[in-house]
């Protein structure tokens, strides 16, 4: 994790990976755009292809972000490494709430 | 992916009957289902489902769009269908304004990723205002089907 110092204009930005099954799809997007709108830092989140605003549905919905895909997520403002960290573990950690793929196939069974 | 990859072209309704959004939902569901794209007996219990799912959290987006949908497992491929309602339909979406143009899709549980590559296409186009405004500006089935494809060879629109 990278954090810039100044204070006004703290940048951070970190990638994560996508591990639940389902991937990012819309209620996890929605998850997703709930925490970083709780954050006065703007926040981008970014595939090889498209960079999008954290803070917005549709957008989100855009990225496509299927199991295993990494994105990057920056944030710029006061509050931007704390943004950052609690998206993070959103996605990484507690995975939207999701079943992973081994989960998945193991409720199915 | 393309449109014309998963959009059923015979479930496109210029402009839907019904008054609400479980109204709407059934009526393009039944599109479907008549286009024969739902497998048999399934109509009403892929209608239930999809509003089952949309009382958990409402997909209007805002800016007079909806994207009602839901995984159902008898699915084999993802289907869409597409509607208009010129009078406005309460979807109890996110900017609480009505909801003019619809679109449902039906995906198969097993395939989470080409569903994931439907709502890309879709909200790409939908997130531009040009494509908005043709397609509500679209009076028959036919208008639809031709700005779907031309969106397919246009990715600005």
């Amino acid at each position: 994790m990278q954090t810039g110092e100044t204070t006004q204009k703290a940048v951070c930005e970190i990638e994560v990976e996508i591990r639940n099954a389902d991937g990012l799809h819309m209620r996890p997007a929605m998850q997703f755009v709930d925490i970083a709108s709780q954050y006065q830092a703007s926040i981008s989140v970014s595939n090889t292809q498209t960079s999008v605003d954290g803070k917005s549905i549709m957008q989100m919905s855009m990225l496509a972000a299927t199991y295993g895909t990494r994105l990057k997520i920056k944030a710029e403002g006061v509050d931007a490494r704390a943004a950052v960290e609690a998206l993070q573990e959103l996605v990484e950690v507690k995975k939207f709430g999701e079943p992973t793929p081994e989960e998945k196939s193991r409720q199915v069974q | 992916m393309r449109f014309a990859d998963f959009v059923c072209f015979e479930a496109i309704i210029p402009e839907l009957q019904a008054k609400d959004r479980d109204g709407v939902i059934a009526e393009l569901v039944s599109a479907l289902d008549k286009a024969g794209r739902l497998g048999r007996g399934n109509c009403e219990k892929v209608t239930r489902a999809v509003i089952k799912r949309e009382n958990e959290a409402s997909t209007g987006m805002g800016k007079g769009i909806a994207v009602p949908h839901v995984k159902y497992k008898a699915m084999k491929d993802v289907v869409a269908a597409v509607g208009q309602n010129s009078k406005g339909v309460d979807f109890a979406a996110l900017d609480k304004q009505p909801v003019y143009s619809v679109i449902l899709l039906i995906s198969p549980v097993d395939d989470p990723d080409k569903h994931l590559q439907a709502m890309e296409k879709i909200f790409k186009h939908l997130q531009q205002e040009k494509f908005r405004r043709f397609l509500r500006q679209s009076q028959t089935a036919a208008q639809i089907e031709d700005l779907l494809k031309e969106a397919d060879v246009n990715p600005s629109l």
